[in-house]
């Protein structure tokens, strides 16, 4: 099998003219199938009839296939014009036997369905069917598995040396279906020749490993994918948090208005350029942004700033908003989620083994929040804002004596935090739900990559969100998602205990107020 | 000579609020408990049971804002998570309260009714003797305070204060929550537990249960005022002010503030327990919800809205936010949150201390014109 292969339908409609010109071509001399074939399926015996779905799947023709399709359909006719009835185990045959002859439909997609589906099911008789199959194949992607299914044909074959090959070809599958029949390949009540189980054990031990590798990266991607959602969430509140000492519990509300945001321009694009439809993200980003930052300001010139000092009552206050802003969404917007789309460019995924499949949304946003971090390093620590809102973030006092507007920096600040909360709510609108109450499950989570990270540390925010996500998904998957987020919370209480500061703590000498 | 521990203690509160006392004990005792029992119920005097039960409820929550108005009004810490203290006293007391339902439940059986549905055939060993009222008072007292205790301990140990501190509790009460919303941790996941029948083998829908749990919630309220006011005006409450005011100094002064802190902390949820554990057989529910965030944050503002550092405000706020909460949520129930988010700016930004400070400015405004005026 091949890591890192693609599957994107557009792709799939090349081969599939071919296959057509092919059909219309090489194939018009075969005509149409037995006609003996074709009667024996009026047979009395159910045997018989089953023979004969066997023999006209072999031929592997596009004809035989119409027949058969007709025969499950009830409407062939014997020679009498009477419906020829089938029953229940005939059908299974039947089934099968349209499985199989959907491996030479002109259709791509219908083959590398089929061929999944064999590929799970598969039976010695099927070998030379699936040989043919596989040699007419245009398709790389299908080809192979095809090659897999025909080995694990072949894995049946009455030959020792056939049976062999066909283990050791196997090896290179990553297919936890392909596991566990080598793994009863290998087990003496199923397979007499020593030689064959040896062969089958080794390649059982290579998929074995293979899968479990598949899994790790799986996770460690699903731990990465999280991690930037958090990171995105906790990003902005660093920042504030860093500069002003408050934390503000309205922060999941502006992911909340990122995200409706997200939601106008896709409704926005819809009745105005329904052309461009895919590309309302894009300009959401900014409208995201802006808006967020908006009320980010708001908040700050109306409430936050006349609470300096008193931490605890910040908390309160923008509890407060954060009540006012859901009920305004509830309002605005209506109490129920409001369906945000992907775009077609986001939707579908990468396949990188058979047992794993990347989301594309996920991976964009991966590489959205790389970007959101890029913009908030460069913006942190080369422009003369970050300067001051670094200097703030140490020693306001000393800032201030130095000239640093520092009230002026707070606003600035508190704005920048505003607009990054939206840009993750963009990101969340494409993976989670969009409604009033999704910002409320953000704060803590953000609020402990910050704690954990160190205040007002960039990095330590990088570090800590990617660490948690990643060590989330890794408990979840042995003890559910809910344990995973107690133990994580314990984890940061317990860590909180050996270091107040943070993972990543500012140096320097600090008085406690 | 010292004076005796109980001269102390009566002598805490001043002789107004001990006839204060003893006019709302009188109220609350007998006046109300009568006209809800004896007269007619198309009397324009009768109490309805409404009025009761709701009244009963709000005095639960005044005794969960006295507790945590010594925790922040006067220690300086404030907690979120205190609805994990309130919930576990509920769940602690509905425990017994399921058992007494017996085999009266939808499935006959001497199990809870959730437990059947969830196919357990015995009850958990953490619901071991929940059918002794003794057990299950001891389980209220104890396992609130163990959680504060065994929690506080790591927490102030570490000296962690501040927002860290309040952001800490309220994880740890959404983990709860999460926790006691599993069907698998045995309290009833979603549901929780409801559909009660019995204390100590009476009705609990009986109108003497009723007004017998609004009186005892009535005298627990008093004793927490008597106990809060005994407590803030020791030596003890001296140094719990101090460490709101300069933790750093105390520290220098030779004091170790973990054990205040811890103290105060640990009776707090204790009271919060045993509020917890009156609230549910008056409302008849407890469900996980009673641990969201949210709920906890709300007890912060009945604090604030009262007056903190003052025993009576958060009684009054108590009143004042769940008297409009009921009103709100039938008359207009899209402005509840509305108000409720603007009664928390409002509050903080205006009025630091409730409404308690309030009056107290005014009648300095007055007191100062009247000595102007001759």
């Amino acid at each position: 099998m091949k890591a890192g292969r693609a599957v994107f339908q557009t792709l799939a409609m090349i081969p599939r003219f071919f296959l057509l010109l092919m059909l219309l071509l090489g194939f018009a001399a075969h005509a149409a199938p037995d006609p003996a074939v074709v009667r024996q399926l009026a047979a009395e015996e159910s045997d018989d009839k089953i023979a004969a779905i066997h023999k006209l799947a072999l031929t592997a023709e596009p004809e035989a296939l119409a027949v058969l399709q007709q025969l499950a359909d009830g409407t062939l006719k014997d020679a009498k014009g009477e419906d020829i009835t089938i029953n229940n185990r005939v059908r299974r045959e039947l089934e099968g036997a349209l499985a199989v002859l959907k491996l030479i439909d002109p259709d791509a997609t219908v083959r590398f369905k089929a061929v999944k589906e064999i590929a799970s099911n598969v039976d010695a008789a099927m070998a030379p069917m699936l040989a043919r199959a596989r040699d007419r194949e245009t398709d790389a992607n299908i080809r192979a598995l095809l090659v897999e299914a025909h080995a694990l044909a072949t894995l049946k074959d009455a030959d020792p040396q056939i049976r062999i090959a066909a283990a050791k070809s196997l090896a290179t599958s990553a297919d936890p279906n392909t596991k566990a029949v080598l793994k009863a390949q290998s087990e003496p009540a199923n397979e007499a020749e020593t030689e064959v189980r040896r062969a089958a054990f080794q390649s059982y031990l290579a998929v074995e490993d293979r899968l479990t590798l598949a899994e790790t990266i799986g996770r460690i991607f699903s731990g990465l994918s999280l991690g930037s959602i958090l990171l995105l969430a906790a990003l902005g509140l660093a920042i504030t948090y860093g500069v002003m000492g408050v934390i503000n519990m309205a922060h999941g509300e502006l992911l909340m208005i990122g995200a409706y945001a997200t939601y106008a321009m896709q409704g926005l694009f819809r009745s105005q350029f329904p052309a461009h439809e895919d590309w309302y993200l894009l300009a959401a980003v900014p409208v995201a942004f802006f808006a967020a930052a908006v009320v980010g300001i708001l908040l700050e010139r109306t409430v936050i700033r006349w609470l300096y000092g008193r931490a605890l009552e910040t908390l309160l206050a923008t509890w407060g908003l954060s009540l006012m802003l859901i009920q305004a969404a509830r309002v605005i917007f209506g109490a129920q989620n409001v369906e945000v789309a992907n775009p077609s460019w986001m939707s579908g995924g990468l396949e990188i083994l058979p047992s794993i499949v990347l989301p594309l949304n996920r991976i964009v946003i991966v590489g959205f929040a790389l970007f959101v971090l890029a913009l908030v390093w460069v913006l942190m620590n080369r422009t003369r804002l970050g300067m001051f809102v670094r200097a703030v973030t140490q020693n306001r006092a000393m800032a201030g004596c130095v000239g640093v507007p520092t009230g002026r920096i707070d606003t600035v600040a508190f704005a920048l935090g505003a607009g990054i909360a939206g840009l993750g709510g963009v990101a969340l609108s494409q993976i989670a739900n969009v409604g009033p109450d999704m910002g409320q499950g953000y704060i803590v989570d953000s609020f402990m990559v910050v704690v954990l990270g160190g205040v007002g540390q960039l990095a330590g925010a990088v570090w800590a969100a990617l660490g948690l996500g990643i060590v989330t998904k890794f408990i979840e998957s042995w003890a559910g998602a809910v344990i995973a987020k107690i133990v994580v919370l314990v984890f940061i209480i317990m860590f909180i205990q050996k270091r107040p500061q943070g993972l990543f703590a500012l140096k320097g000498r600090f008085v406690e107020s | 000579m010292p004076k005796p521990f109980i001269v102390r203690f009566i002598g805490a509160t001043p002789t107004q609020g001990w006839l204060a006392i003893a006019a709302v004990a009188a109220i609350t005792l007998v006046l109300l408990p009568a006209l809800h029992l004896l007269l007619p119920a198309d009397s324009s005097f009768h109490v309805s049971a409404y009025v009761i039960t709701l009244v009963g409820k709000i005095m639960c929550y005044a005794i969960v804002a006295v507790a945590m108005d010594l925790i922040w009004g006067y220690t300086g810490i404030l907690s979120l998570g205190h609805g994990l203290f309130f919930a576990l006293g509920g769940y602690a007391f509905g425990m017994y309260l399921m058992r007494q339902i017996g085999r009266d439940g939808s499935n006959q059986s001497d199990l809870p009714d959730f437990m059947v549905f969830l196919d357990w055939k015995q009850l958990p060993w953490y619901w071991t003797g929940s059918d002794s009222f003794l057990w299950v008072i001891f389980l209220v007292l104890v396992v609130p305070a163990l959680a504060a205790l065994v929690f506080g301990f790591f927490a102030f140990r570490s000296r962690i204060k501040g927002v860290y501190f309040s952001i800490i509790t309220q994880a740890l009460t959404f983990a709860a929550m999460l926790f006691f919303f599993r069907n698998e941790t045995g309290f009833g996941g979603n549901n929780g537990f409801t559909d009660f029948k019995r204390i100590l083998g009476y009705s609990i829908t009986s109108p003497e249960m009723r007004v017998s749990l609004f009186a005892l919630t009535a005298l627990m309220l008093l004793a927490t005022l008597v106990l809060g006011r005994y407590l803030v005006t020791s030596k003890l409450g001296r140094v719990l002010a101090a460490i709101r005011d300069a933790e750093s100094r105390v520290m220098f002064i030779g004091y170790n503030p973990l054990y205040y802190k811890l103290f105060i902390w640990t009776l707090s949820a204790l009271l919060c327990g045993i509020a917890g554990a009156l609230y549910v057989p008056q409302v008849g529910i407890i469900n996980p919800g009673e641990m969201s965030p949210a709920n906890s944050i709300e007890i912060a503002i009945w604090v604030a809205v009262g007056g903190r550092a003052t025993l009576i405000g958060p009684v009054l706020g108590a009143f004042i936010v769940n008297l409009a909460k009921s009103f709100f949520t039938v008359a207009f129930p899209e402005y509840w949150l509305f108000f409720l988010g603007a009664l928390f700016v409002g509050v903080t930004l205006w009025l630091p201390d409730g409404v308690v400070g309030l009056w107290r400015k005014l009648r300095e405004r007055h007191q100062a014109a009247a000595k102007d005026a001759p």
